[in-house]
């Protein structure tokens, strides 16, 4: 369903700085509102909840309806006190979690 | 695969056939009164105020499977004044719901973006929540030319 994740964070940043951060996931959000050929409705399979932390601290998340565009798009900014890792999960309907993790460093 | 049944529905017709073609009934879409319960109710019985909140959006979007949709709050994100949560509501679509956004002192600023639905021209609804729990509120009007609503 879905691919490897998309993530652009800066590799360094000064301590304090607020950074952007954009992440993209390939996924179709089915909304559960399309039907098929035959006029069966489709099943609703969406990612319903992104969050991104770093070093283990919440820094922002979202919950997210069928209401959102295939292929979920963020942007969103981050504030930077120390080195460490940021770590996104992405969570589809059923279960299923996508994740993956980017290093930054200060100075 | 979309593009092909989005050339069929045009080619059947009306404005009415795309909202038909992609299954929805009219009676299916959120109406104005659910979505002002649902913004009662994230506000949780606080006075709801102007201000404060921003919706970036296009006035007109053509195609309304993506719509670009910023949102930022003023807001000095510091460990005792912080914006909590961002709720975006929109009164046209299937449901109103669209997306919460949880901030955190740690996000430096309240401000994201993402893309969302639209199946009409509608209104879009950002409402904030405060870590005092006060609350703010914007609305924004959103024309659409091709309706997002089947994906």
């Amino acid at each position: 369903m879905a691919s490897k994740p998309r993530v652009k964070v800066p590799k360094k940043a000064e301590k304090g700085e607020i950074i952007t951060i954009k992440t993209l996931l390939s996924h179709k959000m089915e909304s559960g509102q399309r039907k098929d050929k035959k006029g069966n409705k489709i099943p609703r399979k969406i990612i319903n909840k992104f969050t991104c932390t770093f070093n283990g601290k919440m820094v922002f998340s979202c919950d997210l309806e069928p209401a959102i565009s295939a292929n979920p798009y963020f942007k969103f900014n981050a504030r930077v006190d120390e080195p460490g890792t940021f770590e996104f999960t992405w969570v589809e309907d059923g279960g299923a979690v996508f994740s993956t993790k980017k290093k930054i460093r200060i100075g | 695969m979309h593009a092909l049944t989005r050339r069929q529905v045009l080619g059947a017709g009306a404005g009415a056939a795309v909202v038909a073609g992609v299954g929805i009934p009219v009676s299916a879409l959120a109406d104005a009164d659910e979505t002002q319960k649902m913004i009662k109710e994230f506000a949780g019985g606080a006075a709801i105020k102007e201000g404060r909140v921003e919706l970036d959006m296009p006035e007109i979007a053509e195609n309304g499977n993506t719509v670009e949709l910023g949102v930022s709050v003023d807001s000095p994100m510091s460990e005792s004044d912080y914006v909590k949560d961002v709720i975006i509501l929109a009164d046209g679509n299937p449901n109103p719901g669209v997306a919460t956004f949880h901030f955190t002192p740690l996000s430096g600023e309240a401000s994201a973006v993402t893309r969302m639905r639209l199946a009409k021209t509608q209104n879009v609804y950002a409402v904030a929540k405060m870590s005092d729990g006060s609350v703010y509120m914007t609305k924004t009007t959103v024309k659409v030319t091709i309706g997002g609503c089947g994906g």
